[in-house]
């Protein structure tokens, strides 16, 4: 796109756009928000709602030889069209005028929700979407407060089950086809379409078809009204009792930025955060939906020691105590550290000093792949390895994993710290290889084997409940932010290293994960200079990897043909 | 813009305040007398003398819930009360109505409803504020409980304080 | 010492503090809620017993088992003594007031001290300690304010106080309550001196001062007894309750009842200054003399005559409380030290100058 500027005036007001900008998006530029429902910058524009309507004017055409008169700062007069035009589809042109909230344009609107509203359902005390619903939110800004329709409501199908994650409610649905096209130009499994005609019009599934891709919740997002509803997220809360925290996924090394939505410390749903670097405006369904075991009755709300065979709930002081004193008896070399991608970068710092102070190099992390998927799941599950390469200066992290395994056996490792993994499950241990260990002190924030096998096991919190950066898979900087409180003693990993740390005898003056950043940007030169702050909600580029997010890629080529805005 | 107050000037004897005091001895005095003589009480003698038949339609005690002519709980758990509830008295669970229900077309309904009432101050936010008519507030004002837990109502005592209530908007019951 | 003496004196204590004044002091309580409640046009407490003359054991069992709590930020040792220095001082001043002539011979009073009002005052002056400590062991804001306040308070008040009784005590020559009553049984009440040998052009003349004397009296008693209109030491709208904020369970109801205690006592020695004590107007039934003997019937008439005054001043304490309005404090301290200070030093000087009248007797 060419950085050519066109002069634009918008309800009064000269301002210099890029030639090409949408007038939808020049008009929220110029803080004048134009209401749309069928118009989203990640997908084409069909401009089927007509709710973007706006008055437009051009200069008129000057006669041969004739000079358009110019007012004090250069302007030529605007002639105004008599009929509006969308603003979500058009591009601006130089000296163009645009009316926003002029008699023409409030009347359009007004008259386009009352048609909208003609046939929709007073469903808003059992709709989900109230709340953030742009019907709702239109309706109060250019809606009549009465309606004048006396006849019979079209009866459209409620209800509907579309897909395993999705309800489709057809009364509710506006057409404004954005589902449609999301599954179509985003996704790539045109599933969607529209049936009947006039006001019997309704959404639906080709025949034989579900709504089934990884991806089909994000329709649910996108849908301006209640038609799509989320299974998962249907009549469990009201969004206006949610509380919104800004953070990042961590189900793979893409690192999706996400909002979680939280009540009195339970999640209640998870929704992708626009990051035109990292996720675009979507995420998959599959890392959306794996948080309900956060609240799960397995969750550790204690330390445990164990003590001839069983495990005895007891306080932090007590417990690191106990595992302070057991580690001291081994030498460096007895001890090895198997940390988790999991962890935030800060906590891997602490993590690096804990084998400092031990004196072992026997460290390290376990692996998690799967298949990616050529959309946003990237093949490393893990949200931080990347961060585990940087911080504790390993090249393959995963390497010395053989050597632990092999050392248990052999009888030379006889102490194990296990960081937040549960390795019996998921690095293929056994607990009689753990067994053989003389003490193993595990964290994690569920019940699970290896916790079973250990003989201290400290509660840390999960990834809802901490704070820190993690390095995605293109070496992007990404701040992860604690949405709820954990359960009972549960503390953030980093807490709970420096408490063995002090435990172990090794002061080392920090008392916040601010502080840790600090230190992170004084031991790092990747980091030198950062700030949180600057780091803010959408992260930094920090370090290279070559590699990309196929998704981010697409979307890149679409914005700079032209489709969407981007 | 300063406002003078205009104070009195007082005699020379209104200065030494005591008629003024004896006046007003005076005026306690009649009223003592008349209380014990009997007239000019208003007091009620509380649990012998109740109120009950006198309340005005208007009157604010108890919120429930109240069930329509087909005993549907009219309630759709859309937690507006809860949002609107100044002292948060209320908490409700939603809950999606099971399809073989009679009733599975309104789709939601609360699986919890509950309204602390050491809690609630009968401001009648939640009556105003309900789109479904399904919350009103009762004459009842006597709430009592031996315990904190027996003053949280949950959903079946409401509606049991709340019981039938007919001649409301019914827009779930048109034929579809 | 005998131990008649012992035992005589061990019956008028029990009999007069324990049997009487403690049980006036409740009912002062309950008075006080009924009249105030009449004067509201309320009812007041009628539920426990007839007409709710149970309602001070209910309060006070009620006081006894509610939950004795020590704020953690107190001086506790101070903090204990405080209540009892506050109630104790107003019972000590009642073992001099005369509450009835003779019975079986014997002197209706504890102590028949010759020095009895300078008792009185040295003794009442310090339960000013109880509220000091109260408001300073508290450690915290609204009862230290209060106890500032009571302190200037009931100093200022002490000195018209004692100044208002120094021409009753130039008339009556003698610091000896008993006395003092008997002097107003033949020459008739202090306020009253309209009978027997007293009823001359001086007296009546005298009648002046001791009517200014009364009035400082009354207020000063008012004051000292932190009632309202002068009740700033406690004050609820400003100071919460100010000395006693912090105390719970007896420790408050011991300053509650030092409080109605004090007004008894105040009562007590208004009536044996100024309205007779125990005897009868127009020197009926009056005894020859404080050593005479009396008959039986006489001295119980003159402990009822005594007992029922008493009431009636209470029942004006109360009347007052619940028909003015609260003093500010600046008013309270020029009222005190401009008004009544001045007033009583003229007006020792004014009984001075009556009393030097060449008119006879």
């Amino acid at each position: 796109m060419s950085e050519e500027l066109v002069s634009v005036q918008i309800d009064g007001e000269w301002h210099q756009f890029p030639k090409g900008t949408r007038m939808i998006e020049a008009c929220r530029q110029a803080g004048r928000e134009v209401p749309h429902y069928c118009y989203h910058p990640k997908l084409s524009s069909p401009g089927n709602c007509r709710m973007c309507l706006v008055e437009m004017g051009m200069p008129p055409r000057p006669k041969p030889g004739e000079e358009l008169p110019l007012d004090e700062a250069g302007h030529p007069p605007i002639q105004w069209m008599p009929r509006p035009v969308i603003a979500c589809a058009n591009t601006v042109a130089p000296n163009m005028g645009i009316r926003t909230d002029s008699p023409l344009t409030n009347a359009c609107r007004q008259g386009v929700m009352e048609l909208l509203l003609i046939n929709h359902p007073l469903d808003c005390p059992i709709c989900d979407q109230a709340g953030e619903c742009s019907l709702q939110e239109f309706s109060v800004e250019h809606g009549r407060g009465e309606s004048r329709f006396r006849e019979q409501k079209v009866k459209k199908p409620k209800n509907v089950d579309i897909g395993p994650r999705v309800r489709l409610d057809d009364e509710r649905c506006i057409m404004c086809s954005r589902c449609i096209r999301f599954t179509d130009e985003i996704a790539d499994d045109p599933v969607l379409g529209f049936t009947d005609r006039g006001s019997h019009t309704v959404l639906t599934v080709h025949p034989g078809q579900q709504l089934a891709n990884n991806y089909s919740l994000n329709t649910v997002d996108i849908c301006p009204v209640g038609a799509l509803t989320s299974n998962d997220f249907r009549f469990q809360m009201r969004v206006w009792f949610l509380k919104e925290t800004n953070t990042i996924d961590t189900n793979c090394a893409t690192g999706a930025n996400i909002v979680v939505y939280s009540r009195e410390n339970v999640i209640y749903r998870i929704t992708p955060r626009q990051n035109n670097e990292v996720n675009s405006d979507w995420m998959p369904d599959s890392h959306r939906l794996n948080f309900h075991w956060i609240n799960s009755e397995l969750r550790l709300t204690a330390p445990l020691v164990r003590e001839n065979g069983v495990f005895r709930e007891c306080s932090w002081a007590e417990s690191l105590q106990v595992a302070a004193d057991r580690l001291r008896s081994y030498a460096g070399g007895d001890i090895a550290i198997i940390v988790s991608a999991r962890l935030t970068n800060e906590e891997l710092l602490m993590a690096k000093r804990l084998a400092a102070l031990l004196g072992t190099d026997l460290i390290a992390a376990v692996p998690r792949t799967g298949e990616a998927d050529n959309y946003l799941v990237s093949a490393d599950r893990n949200p931080n390895m990347n961060g585990v390469k940087l911080i504790l200066g390993l090249d393959d992290p995963v390497a010395k994993l053989g050597e632990i395994r092999s050392g248990l056996a052999g009888g030379t490792v006889r102490a194990l710290i296990v960081l937040q993994e549960n390795v019996i499950d998921d690095a293929g241990f056994t607990a009689e290889e753990l067994g053989r260990a003389d003490f193993v002190l595990s964290t994690y924030p569920l019940a699970n084997p290896t916790a079973d096998a250990s003989d201290v096991v400290l509660p840390g919190a999960c990834w809802a409940e901490k704070s820190g950066t993690m390095i995605n898979v293109t070496g992007r900087l990404q701040r992860l932010k604690r949405a709820i409180d954990g359960p009972g003693l549960t503390l953030e990993p980093w807490e709970l290293l420096r408490d063995l740390i002090q435990a172990l005898g090794g002061g080392n003056g920090i008392y916040s994960a601010d502080e840790l950043f600090k230190q992170l940007t004084h031991d790092y030169p990747e980091f030198a200079g950062l700030t949180l702050s600057q780091v803010g909600d959408l992260g930094v580029p920090l370090i290279e990897t070559g590699q990309t997010i196929p998704l981010i890629e697409r979307e890149r080529e679409r914005k700079a043909r032209g489709i969407i805005v981007g | 813009m300063a406002i003078v107050v205009k104070r009195p000037k007082l005699k020379w004897w209104e200065q030494l305040y005591l008629p003024a005091i004896f006046k007003g001895l005076g005026i306690t005095l009649r009223h003592f007398f008349r209380t014990l003589s009997g007239e000019g009480k208003v007091t009620m003698q509380y649990p012998e003398e109740k109120w009950n038949d006198q309340l005005p339609e208007y009157y604010r005690g108890a919120p429930a819930l109240v069930t329509d002519e087909q005993d549907r709980e009219r309630c759709v758990a859309c937690q507006l009360c809860e949002f609107i509830c100044p002292p948060r008295a209320i908490t409700i669970h939603p809950e999606e109505i099971p399809g073989d229900d009679k009733w599975a077309k309104v789709e939601k309904r609360p699986k919890t409803f509950e309204i602390d009432m050491i809690r609630c101050i009968y401001c009648g936010l939640c009556e105003e504020v309900c789109p479904e008519q399904a919350i009103f507030l009762r004459k009842d004002y006597a709430i009592t409980g031996t315990s904190r837990a027996e003053m949280v109502h949950d959903k079946n005592r409401l509606y049991e304080i709340g019981g039938k209530r007919v001649g409301l908007v019914n827009k779930w019951n048109e034929l579809k | 010492m005998d131990w008649a003496f012992l035992a005589i004196s061990t019956v008028k204590i029990i009999g007069l503090v324990f049997l009487t004044i403690l049980p006036m002091v409740a009912y002062s309580v309950w008075a006080e809620r009924r009249v105030s409640a009449a004067i509201q046009d309320r009812v007041g407490p009628n539920r426990v017993g007839w007409a709710g003359l149970l309602q001070p054991m209910a309060d006070g069992l009620k006081f006894i088992l509610k939950e004795d709590l020590t704020p953690g930020h107190v001086r506790k040792t101070y903090y204990w003594m405080a209540p009892a220095l506050t109630m104790i001082p107003s019972l000590l001043t009642c073992a001099v007031l005369p509450f009835g002539s003779r019975l079986f011979g014997e002197k209706m009073v504890i102590a028949d001290l010759d020095v009895g009002p300078l008792f009185v005052f040295a003794i009442a002056s310090l339960s000013v300690y109880g509220i000091v400590l109260a408001g300073w062991a508290s450690n915290s804001k609204y009862p230290f304010l209060g106890g500032v306040r009571s302190t200037s308070q009931m100093i200022s008040y002490e000195i018209s106080l004692g100044l208002s009784i120094v021409p009753l005590l130039m008339i009556f020559g003698t610091l000896n309550l008993g006395e003092i009553v008997q002097y107003q049984a033949q020459n008739g009440w202090t306020l009253l001196p309209l009978w027997g040998e007293g009823l001359s052009l001086k007296g009546m003349l005298l009648a002046i001062p001791m009517f200014i004397s009364f009035v400082i009296f009354t207020t000063s008693i008012f004051a000292e007894t932190n009632r309202l209109p002068f009740d700033l030491p406690e004050c609820e709208t400003e100071l919460v309750a100010g000395y006693h904020t912090e105390y719970s369970s007896m420790k408050f109801a011991l300053f509650f009842l030092g409080e109605y205690a004090a007004m008894i006592i105040g009562s007590g020695l208004a009536v044996t200054l100024f309205l007779g004590g125990w005897s009868l107007p127009f020197g009926w039934l009056a005894p020859e003399s404080t050593t005479a003997e009396v008959p039986f019937w006489h001295g119980l008439v003159h402990i009822g005559v005594f007992f029922a005054k008493v009431i009636a001043f209470i029942l004006f304490f109360i009347w007052i409380r619940w028909s003015l309005p609260r003093f500010r404090y600046d008013q309270l301290m020029r009222l005190g030290w401009v008004f009544f200070f001045e007033i009583a030093v003229i007006n020792v000087l004014l009984t001075a100058g009556i009393m030097m009248l060449p008119l006879g007797k």
